[in-house]
This record gives structure tokens, C-alpha cells and sequence, in this order.
């Protein structure tokens, strides 16, 4: 099936949740809003004509621009589907995108419905700062309720890969910058 | 050793317990596997076959601290895992050195200008006796700066302890509060 084709199966069942889509572009995606993930997830999972199991990759990108942040999933079926027939195919690819403001972003955590967002959504928390509500390994700190940092240490602050990070003159005692006043990448 | 340091003026007698002790020393140091990344296929390659370090009297590589003379440093140290040297450092009994292998340890290598996670070179965490050039360094690199090292510990001398001073130095480099 092709990716208009799935779109088109969310549209019918969910038409109110896609807020845009595109198809022209070389990475075929659809919005989705937050609030209805969890719910679409699982019928993208579960529908015998969809059966987009395979959770390949959660994708973070900050819109310093538009003040958004963006959580990209990227989804193909490990089998054939049923009108297929094949076994074991990667046809379905599929992707969905969802946006959030940079000053709140909170996107439900689906690793209940593919087990790879575990560590893709908390890596996508620990780099970026999209925040995941309920997520299976989840601490509370002064930052509120938050998937586990992966990368960083527990008590890094910040969120390396925004486009706005500035880097930390130091970390508990050892010096960190080149250059006194070094605050972002030279290039 | 302090049961005999200060004791004697400097050269009476301790010459050739000296001598006997800094052969010893020099000829059977036992490296702790530290390979933190690329360098550790360099100190891999030096532990086998072809540039054999046994024949130094090193190639007992102990995977434990406290059974370990030489701590290896070889590979990007992070702020993450600089916490995890510290505490291995601090675990291994003296006489102790620190060899930081390869320029990422040296002062922070290609990451020098824009790592954010980079610890721009291991001396900020733990005292390094020997510094060894490279990216990564090649495996007779690795051994002339083992020579180098057991020239080092040739020169020493059992009635001066240069390891005392070494805690509080390493902590008021990182700033940390320190007893003195």
C-alpha cells in the first residue's frame, strides 16, 4: 500500500485528528495531534489491512523558527499485509509526524504499543526535550515527570541537540568549555 | 613507602634497595584495560602477537583496579564516564601512573571545539604521568611511551612518596572541596 492509500484508511476512521499531510515531498508524512496518538498507534498496529508493526525510528527536529518541536515516526510492516499475502515484507511504510510548542512539549508515550519507543523516546527526552507522558521508565524531578535520560548523565541539564543550547562552563567541578565564554558550537 | 621517607639523608643506603625495587617495579607493570574507544583496538593490537607487550613484563592486563599498576586511559573520556575514572583511580593502589592514550585524552581531540559532552583531556580528571600522541596512537607509539615510563619509575626513589600530595592535587584541580 502506498502512503496515500494508508493515509487515506486513517482519514475514514480518524478524520478529524490529521492535521496535514504530505506526499509530495521525498519523506511522506502526516500530522497527527498529540492528544490522539495513543489511539491511532494502535489502530495503525492492529488494523489487519494496515499492520504497521514495526516501529523503525522516533525522530526529534527543533523548528527554532516556528517554536515547535517535532516527533517523526517512522513505521513499516514487518509482514505482508493481508491483501498481500506476503510473508516478511517491509511494504507499508508510513510516517507520522507530530508537532508541539517548544515551551510545553508533552507527547503520550506509546512504548506500550511498539516496544523500540522505549529507548527512542527517551532518547528523543534526553537530547531534545519532548517530554513523554507516561513512559514506562519515567523519574520525577524538578523538571516534572520525564522518561529517563539515556545518554547524558542523570543530572545533565539541558537538552544537547537544541538549536539553542548553550554549552555548560562545567560539571560537578571538572571545566568544559575551550574557550572562556565558548557558549555554542564554532564552526 | 613512609616508614622510610625522611628518614635517612638523601642517597645513604636506600641506593641499591632502590635500584632492585625500581627494577621490579618497572619491569612487571600490570596495565588495567581502560579502552574507552578507538584506542583500545591500538592497546589491543600492542597486547598481542605482533607488538607483543609481555615482553615488557606488561601483558598481564588486570581487568580489576585493585590488582592493576598502570591505568591506560585509552579513548574519549565523557563527563559521564570521567565520574567512573575518578573512582577507579582512586580505587588503585599505589605506586600508580596514568597513561592517557591517544589525542582525545591528550586535550580533548577532534572534539575539542564542540564537544559538549567531551572531558577536554583526562588530566582535568585524574594526574597522567605519560602522555602518548596519536589518532590513534600506533602500537610502537604505545610502547615508547611504556619505555618512557619505566624511565620514569628508574629515577625514583623509595624515600620520596609522590603519591600523598596526588589526592589533594587532583581535587583542587576539579574543584572539589578538599580535607587540606
Amino acid at each position: 500500500m502506498t502512503p496515500e492509500q494508508i493515509a487515506e484508511v486513517l482519514e475514514e476512521r480518524f478524520g478529524d485528528r490529521i492535521t496535514d499531510s504530505n506526499f509530495q515531498s521525498a519523506h511522506p508524512h502526516v500530522f497527527v495531534a498529540a492528544e490522539a496518538w495513543p489511539e491511532i498507534a494502535v489502530f495503525l498496529r492492529d488494523d489487519p489491512h494496515l499492520r504497521l508493526n514495526l516501529l523503525r525510528c522516533i525522530s526529534a527536529v527543533d523548528m527554532l523558527e516556528d517554536d515547535e518541536l517535532i516527533a517523526v515516526y517512522d513505521l513499516c510492516s514487518a509482514r505482508g499485509s493481508v491483501t498481500d499475502g506476503r510473508l516478511w515484507t517491509m511494504s507499508n511504510a508510513f510516517c507520522v509526524k507530530i508537532k508541539v510548542p517548544r515551551e510545553n512539549p508533552h507527547i503520550p508515550s506509546v512504548a506500550d504499543v511498539w516496544r523500540a519507543a522505549d529507548w527512542h523516546e527517551r532518547e528523543a527526552y534526553d537530547l531534545m526535550g519532548i517530554v513523554f507522558d507516561n513512559h514506562p521508565d519515567s523519574v520525577t524531578d524538578a523538571d516534572g515527570r520525564h522518561p529517563r535520560r539515556i545518554l547524558c548523565p542523570d543530572d545533565w541539564v539541558g537538552h544537547p541537540l537544541r538549536k539553542d543550547y548553550r554549552f555548560p562552563m562545567e560539571y560537578n567541578g571538572i571545566p568544559a568549555v575551550t574557550e572562556y565564554g565558548q557558549t555554542r558550537p564554532v564552526h | 613507602m613512609s616508614w622510610i621517607e625522611n628518614r635517612f639523608e638523601e642517597g645513604l643506603i636506600v641506593t641499591s634497595l632502590d635500584w632492585a625495587i625500581n627494577w621490579g617495579r618497572r619491569s612487571s607493570i600490570w596495565p588495567m584495560t581502560f579502552g574507552l574507544a578507538c584506542c583500545a583496538i591500538e592497546m589491543m593490537a600492542v597486547g598481542a602477537s605482533r607488538f607483543d607487550v609481555d615482553r615488557f613484563g606488561a601483558g598481564a592486563f588486570r581487568a580489576t583496579p585493585r590488582q592493576a599498576d598502570l591505568m591506560i586511559v585509552a579513548g574519549t573520556v565523557t563527563f559521564k564516564m570521567a565520574e567512573r575514572v575518578k573512582r577507579l583511580y582512586n580505587q588503585m593502589p599505589e605506586p600508580k601512573y596514568v597513561m592517557a592514550m591517544g589525542a582525545c585524552t591528550i586535550g580533548g581531540g577532534p572534539y575539542f571545539k564542540n564537544g559538549y559532552h567531551v572531558v577536554k583531556g583526562v588530566d582535568l580528571v585524574v594526574p597522567v604521568d605519560i602522555y602518548i600522541p596519536g589518532c590513534p596512537p600506533r602500537p610502537e607509539t604505545l610502547l615508547e611511551g611504556l619505555m618512557r615510563l619505566q624511565d620514569k619509575i628508574r629515577h625514583q626513589s623509595i624515600a620520596q612518596d609522590r603519591w600523598t600530595g596526588v589526592k589533594e592535587a587532583a581535587l583542587e584541580v576539579s574543584g572539589a572541596p578538599t580535607t587540606a
